[in-house]
């Protein structure tokens, strides 16, 4: 039974460890190391330069506008996909019932919860990509299906060049980020809550509690493990922007820089201006910032652990 | 809002009559929100969808109306001169390739790391594990150059090799779990029997652990084929974008900006397939990808 062990391991190990350390821990690595440089991309000289490029960035009035704007999609994203969903997959968990005084069907989800969960869920299948350029068409100012629909209700006073007006792009590109999330938020909740034991919501009915006592004392206790990892999920999301900025702001990052976020401003000193060690510098500073991120949410918002 | 509806409901109705009207008027309530944002889902959907049948004029027209005369030239259009058909193509070459070497490879090293004991276990485990707390951003630059110096910049097999070994992380973390779940006793039966290490791991522990490689499979694949910032920095030939890719350069450049229904076209042949997929196998997707997020 030993025979052969030694090399069954060895023959396991050796292909995926040997394309994970080329195609993973060494760009990592590299990039480290990068960040410290002077690189130019295609220039050979490469000087090591220090924390230079790092205090370049701290002076880089670019870099602290994209940061910001980050932060902004960071709060809007999180706090409202977060809400959405909890308020949604309540809804479906509990909805079908209201003051029903003791008895089986104290509380009940809503009829057709699975059709809803299915269906909220299409968004989260779908490439990022497809979500950009289907709502660029959304924003379009005069075939959109936006202003379309303001000026069939006649509010076409309201009407927008949405990815055009620089008080406007970026909050249109974060309510795509919503668009694209909540559902999945959604489903997570409703199986978070399914799991919770109907007894506790029938023992509190009984007590007297209201709906929105039991919401806030009951359900969001009991799930709060995930939504803990949907504050996480959504904030290291929000930092990562990209691909809805590079699709479908007018520039890209525009207009007058009014959507530029870190990742593309990464992106293009990287591969426009092959500034690759300045790059790796913002890629740095954004681990940094994810890292303290899911320090600071996991920090905030440990509870005791409630067993059931 | 069902809470204030029933604290008001209460005070007013005699108790007899209260529970009935509330649950009925509650539900109601809620299929009321539910329905919005369900619409709010689809409705953009099918618009997009029917958006490709009518002629640019119908489209300029009004966003409203249904298509007059089914046209489904657009949707030749975009295959052909817009080259989904090719993006489509390279797409399903390099996604499938790469999941089926994801699996492979991850459902091996989990194996080993959950079944043997060795020198260097842990610090493999998590070494692969760590992974997954680096944002992709970080390696592009490297990640670049490392490919273009093997020459596989705009090839196949880069961009198998990229996405295989990036998405090795959280499946050998999830299979490695999965692989600790069952029961060693199978493995050490198939041993005695006189099957190899080898013969134990692909007759025996690989087809048990199907749920599991089922769920991994889907949860990468759609990853991979949603997979826009990796071939957007790995892959410069237009010949050989994929899908994602491919769309949005479409819409980006405006190469096609005349064509309206043809770049609807395109956008519901990246869509379509993915939805169809989803509505055969939404129980599984569902709790694939969501056990992703609950690593």
């Amino acid at each position: 039974m030993r025979y052969g062990r030694r090399s069954f391991i060895l023959s396991f190990i050796t292909a995926p460890i040997a394309l994970y350390i080329v195609f993973v821990i060494s760009p990592y690595v590299q990039a480290f190391y990068m960040a410290l440089t002077d690189w130019q991309g295609y220039s050979p000289s490469m000087n090591f330069v220090g924390a230079a490029n790092f205090t370049r960035l701290s002076h880089d009035s670019m870099f602290w506008l994209a940061l910001r704007h980050n932060l902004y999609l960071v709060i809007a994203i999180t706090a409202t996909v977060v809400a959405l969903a909890l308020f949604f997959a309540s809804m479906m968990n509990f909805g079908g019932s209201g003051a029903g005084h003791g008895g089986r069907s104290a509380i009940r989800g809503v009829r057709g919860s699975r059709f809803y969960q299915i269906v909220y869920f299409f968004p989260s299948v779908l490439s990022v990509t497809v979500v950009a350029v289907m709502w660029q068409f959304i924003y379009d100012p005069k075939n959109g299906l936006l202003n379309g629909f303001l000026s069939a209700i006649g509010l076409d006073s309201l009407q927008e060049v949405w990815l055009g007006d620089h008080n406007t792009a970026l909050w249109a590109i974060a309510v795509v980020a919503i668009w694209g999330s909540v559902g999945f938020y959604v489903v997570l909740f409703t199986a978070s809550m399914g799991s919770i034991p109907h007894e506790l919501y029938e023992a509190a009915l009984l007590d007297g509690a209201t709906r929105l006592q039991t919401f806030w004392r009951l359900t969001v206790p009991l799930i709060w493990d995930s939504i803990q990892v949907a504050i996480i999920y959504l904030i290291i999301g929000a930092l990562d922007t990209f691909a809805l900025v590079q699709v479908m702001s007018i520039g890209p990052g525009g207009p007058d820089n009014s959507t530029q976020v870190i990742a593309l401003y990464l992106f293009n000193n990287a591969f426009s201006y092959s500034k690759f060690g300045y790059a790796s510098a913002i890629g740095v500073t954004m681990f940094v910032m994810t890292l303290l991120c899911t320090v600071v949410a996991l920090r905030f918002s440990r509870r005791d652990r409630v067993e059931y | 809002m069902a809470v204030a509806t029933r604290a008001s409901v209460r005070s007013v109705l005699p108790a007899a009559a209260r529970p009935r009207f509330s649950v009925r008027f509650s539900g109601l309530l809620s299929h009321g929100f539910l329905i919005i944002w369900a619409a709010m889902v689809t409705l953009p959907l099918l618009w997009s969808l029917l958006s490709a049948f009518k002629n640019d004029q119908e489209i300029f027209d009004s966003p409203w109306t249904l298509p007059k005369h089914w046209s489904t030239a657009s949707f030749v259009r975009a295959w052909n001169q817009a080259e989904i058909g090719r993006y489509f193509f390279n797409t399903v070459v390099v996604v499938v390739c790469a999941v089926t070497l994801t699996l492979l490879l991850s459902a091996m090293l989990a194996y080993v790391l959950a079944r043997f004991d060795f020198p260097g276990n842990r610090v493999i485990y998590f070494a692969f594990v760590g992974g997954m707390l680096f944002p992709v951003f970080l390696a592009l630059v490297p990640l670049f150059l490392i490919v273009k110096n093997l020459g596989m910049i705009n090839t196949y097999q880069g961009l198998i090799l990229v996405y295989t070994a990036h998405s090795l992380s959280f499946s050998v973390f999830f299979l490695t779990g999965f692989f600790r779940t069952q029961p060693a006793a199978l493995a050490e039966a198939a041993l005695l029997d006189g099957c190899s290490h080898w013969g134990t791991f692909f007759r025996v522990m690989l087809p048990l652990a199907r749920p599991g490689l089922i769920s991994i499979g889907i949860f990468n694949f759609l990853g991979m084929w949603n997979q826009y910032l990796l071939p957007l920095v790995l892959t410069t030939n237009p010949h050989r974008f994929v899908l994602a890719q491919g769309l949005a350069n479409l819409a980006v450049n405006r190469g096609y900006r005349s064509d309206f229904s043809g770049l609807f076209a395109a956008l519901d042949i990246s869509m379509v397939p993915v939805l169809v997929v989803y509505l055969i196998f939404q129980r599984r997707i569902t709790s694939g990808m969501t056990a992703g997020a609950l690593r």
